[in-house]
């Protein structure tokens, strides 16, 4: 599935999620890196030096767009203002999916800044489905949502996270980034196997893959994107990939970053698994 | 329980301002027992009670909007105090929680707020609301839009009494009590240390180093914070530079503008218009003026 309907028929490979500490980096060196994720929110303003920054990189790389406060799972309407700007970025960076987070995170319009855990029940994949097919719409670009990383869970769920995920999916027949990394937090979290998680997931409607480094404490873990990708989730990707086949894959690092050079060379990892895809498919 | 329901429990908790120690309070939003009041929607697990796994959105919730008012608002945070500063904000963020999708516009109401409330605003409050001013303007000046300039050449074809110039959205003209601009170039970090957007999970508060503001003297200044090479810039103005620069953006005309700004003014007349020349001059060659609004709309 390395092209289909849920990421524009694209063919990504291995991208990185583009941060200021780089920027210098990437506008001089140039180095060689197959697409870069930006934050969308980062850039839904008028002008200044982020939108000068983003056009430099629009030159000479390929971006795909990733949200952060969308709130698919609110049980708010969807606010007309962020999709007004979101849509005039998409115009601006020609990306060819989108993503944002399966997750909600305002009320009455006061927004939390956080991604919070979805209750997994029939009324809420209802109410989330339909904000993705309207967001969709609006945009008209192709829209995949991410599963978060929890650190709780509800009573009235009435089903687990992968059957709420599959749930709405299929309701709003949109795609699916997978972060293997919040599957792994959430499953050492929560206590469940991550490998039921990934083998569950209708491969068909991954669009793209994340992977993560988290910090973990004596009770639980966090997902602080601040450190390289452990084995158990190297492992969670290669059966992901397994069963999706070669998919645009994205490392994400967000604290304490590390020089550009590490950042890729850890994303590059990923090439192992992704070749291993292409040489049984070449067989 | 309805997802709406839910989604306003939780959220009453998670903005609920955390106790002692950094730790969710034993109260629950309404009265009564906050373990009880967790327990009632979110599942325990063998490690953490409801109350614990709530907690962590609780802190995550406080260390992010603290972070971002920190992050927004050094100077202002120099002139309180540590401790001052950490507890305005959180009776700022509790009047005025964020309500909207970017951390960008946290801040928007503090200068009204701390109008309304100066018991926040510390012993020197003229100081903290002129730094306060100063900050907003500068988060403004920094990403709000640029429109294609005026070169000095397509003014002086346009000069006329009747002429309205218009400026650049980007720019933000401000008068001040106290040398506010010379106190935030000082308390700012040169490694500026922005934090963009991000869906990780911060496990800490970032504290930065204040300096000590005392010393600062009242003194009156005109400033622009304008854009240059898309990097944000203090200009001192003269006052009658101000007036003429603040009564265009009020949208009055040219001979207008200057009519006001040299009422009262001790610059003798004959070096009056040799002096706005010069002003104009370096506003053009700054780019801070733009086409008329029908005009540009067009363009």
């Amino acid at each position: 599935m390395p092209a289909n309907r849920f990421n524009g028929f694209t063919d990504y490979g291995i991208g990185l999620g583009l941060r200021s500490p780089h920027y210098d980096h990437i506008l001089s060196k140039k180095p060689v890196c197959d697409w870069f994720e930006i934050i969308s929110e980062n850039f839904m303003i008028d002008g200044g030096r982020p939108l000068r920054i983003l056009d430099q990189i629009l030159e000479q790389y390929r971006v795909v767009q990733h949200g952060v406060s969308m709130y698919f799972g609110s049980a708010d309407k969807l606010n007309r203002e962020h999709l007004k700007r979101l849509k005039a970025l998409v115009k601006r960076t020609k990306t060819p999916w989108l993503s944002d987070h399966l997750c909600w995170g305002s009320v009455d319009g006061r927004y939390t800044h956080d991604l919070l855990p979805m209750p997994y029940t029939f009324e809420a994949a209802k109410i989330t489905a339909q904000k993705v097919r309207e967001v969709r719409d609006f945009l008209e670009v192709p829209v995949a949502v991410e599963n978060v990383s929890s650190y709780a869970e509800f009573h009235v769920s009435e089903m687990t996270e992968w059957e709420f995920l599959n749930e709405v999916v299929e309701r709003a027949d949109c795609g699916i980034l997978l972060d293997v990394n919040n599957i792994y937090v959430s499953s050492q979290n929560h206590t469940f196997n991550p490998l039921d998680y990934v083998n569950s997931v209708p491969a068909e409607r991954v669009a793209q893959i994340h992977i993560a480094g988290h910090s973990k404490y004596r009770k639980y873990i966090l997902d602080t994107h601040d450190h390289p990708v452990i084995d158990p989730v190297w492992k969670l990707y290669e059966r992901a990939i397994q069963r999706v086949g070669h998919t645009a894959t994205l490392l994400e690092w967000d604290d304490s970053i590390p020089s550009f050079q590490e950042v890729h060379d850890e994303a590059l990892k990923a090439n192992k698994f992704l070749s291993s895809t292409l040489l049984a498919k070449a067989v | 329980m309805k997802l709406a329901a839910i989604q306003k429990q939780m959220v009453r908790a998670v903005m609920t301002p955390l106790g002692p120690g950094d730790h969710m309070q034993r109260r629950a939003p309404g009265g009564g027992d906050m373990r009880r009041y967790a327990a009632k929607f979110i599942k325990p697990n063998d490690r953490l009670t409801s109350f614990e796994r709530l907690e962590l959105y609780n802190r995550q919730y406080w260390w992010r909007v603290l972070a971002a008012m920190q992050e927004d608002f050094p100077g202002l945070r120099a002139v309180l105090g540590d401790q001052k500063f950490d507890a305005m904000s959180k009776a700022y963020l509790i009047d005025c929680p964020s309500m909207s999708f970017t951390l960008r516009n946290l801040g928007s109401k503090l200068e009204s707020w701390l109008r309304k409330h100066p018991k926040w605003a510390g012993k020197r409050q003229r100081l903290a609301l002129d730094i306060v001013r100063l900050e907003w303007a500068d988060i403004e000046a920094f990403d709000l839009a640029t429109e294609p300039a005026l070169k000095p050449e397509d003014i002086s074809v346009m000069a006329g009494g009747k002429l309205k110039l218009r400026l650049q959205p980007y720019i933000q003209l401000l008068d001040f009590q106290y040398p506010v601009d010379d106190l935030l170039l000082a308390v700012r970090d040169s490694d500026d240390g922005a934090t963009f957007a991000s869906n990780a999970f911060s496990e800490r508060r970032k504290r930065r180093r204040v300096r000590s503001t005392s010393k600062l003297k009242p003194g009156e200044i005109f400033l622009a914070v304008h854009r240059l090479d898309e990097s944000v810039y203090f200009r001192r103005l003269a006052r009658e530079e101000f007036l003429i620069l603040r009564a265009l953006r009020a949208g009055k005309s040219l001979a207008q503008a200057i009519d006001i700004a040299f009422r009262g003014s001790k610059t003798p007349i004959a070096e009056r218009a040799e002096t706005v020349q010069k002003w104009f001059l370096h506003w053009a060659t700054l780019g801070w003026f733009c086409k008329p609004a029908q005009k540009a709309a067009s363009a």
